[in-house]
């Protein structure tokens, strides 16, 4: 298990992207699928950035659990306001250039590309776990 | 992210290399609108040496064409890697902005 505690703002977004990735290398996925998770990550940690903490700052704990050659479970805490990501609608993937709307694919993405995803509120935390296993059963 | 501009007979071509996140995909909008503003119209962008792409990279491409699009240019994308190509093909990006082979071959359709 590997642990970062960081402020919840997009300048730390390389260095949290970056220690998930790192994890992500040393549970054994391809280069492929690092750029994956980086993505599910991402996507994961600019939501909290821009809803968790409207009117103060805080912080967001990415916690690694890794099995090597098999999995790598990524838990995401943040202590902002009660935030579901999941309860996003999905966005319209097939409105042409003047319907298409600027965002909601971040959850969509993450929703892609992860195998198991889970949200809940527990002790005023926000903690979303995604989890993603080196053989994908398809 | 390094943004390359070179300004050639029948468009504007933008070379992308590194990495297009939250961070640096408002830097490529910005520079996009302020060459829109100065005028340019066509643009073939170079995502040759793109590593990455997410969500808010997608945003900033969006937008450059919507605003493309109400002056009449255009925005073409060209030379995917296949982890950048294949965040294109799911959000369904690759069926609003057309995607070529190389450069060459996006100059030559404008």
């Amino acid at each position: 298990m590997s642990k970062i505690i960081l402020p919840a703002t997009i300048e730390h977004l390389e260095n949290l992207v970056g220690f998930v990735s790192e994890c992500a290398r040393k549970t054994g996925f391809s280069n492929k699928r690092l750029k994956e998770i980086e993505l599910a990550s991402e996507e994961s940690l600019v939501n909290i950035f821009n809803y968790a903490y409207p009117e103060k700052s805080g912080e967001v704990t990415v916690t690694c659990f890794s099995q090597k050659d098999t999995l790598l479970k990524i838990e995401i805490m943040d202590k902002g306001i009660p935030f579901d990501p999941l309860s996003l609608p999905e966005p319209d993937l097939h409105a042409d250039l003047s319907e298409r709307k600027v965002g909601g694919l971040g959850i969509f993405f993450i929703r892609q590309m992860v195998d198991e995803i889970q949200y809940r509120r527990e002790d005023g935390n926000n903690i979303l776990t995604l989890t993603i296993f080196i053989n994908k059963a398809v | 992210m390094e943004i390359v501009y070179a300004k050639e007979e029948k468009a504007s071509v933008v070379s992308v290399s590194g990495r297009m996140d939250g961070v640096s995909a408002p830097d490529f909008e910005q520079k996009m609108v302020s060459w829109i503003n100065e005028g340019e119209s066509n643009f073939v962008v170079d995502f040759g040496s793109l590593d990455y792409i997410s969500s808010a990279g997608l945003r900033s491409i969006l937008v450059t064409a919507k605003k493309l699009k109400a002056k009449n240019g255009r925005l073409l994308l060209c030379s995917l890697k296949d982890t950048v190509k294949e965040v294109f093909e799911i959000s369904g990006f690759s069926s609003i902005v057309p995607i070529f082979d190389s450069v060459k071959a996006a100059v030559e359709e404008i």
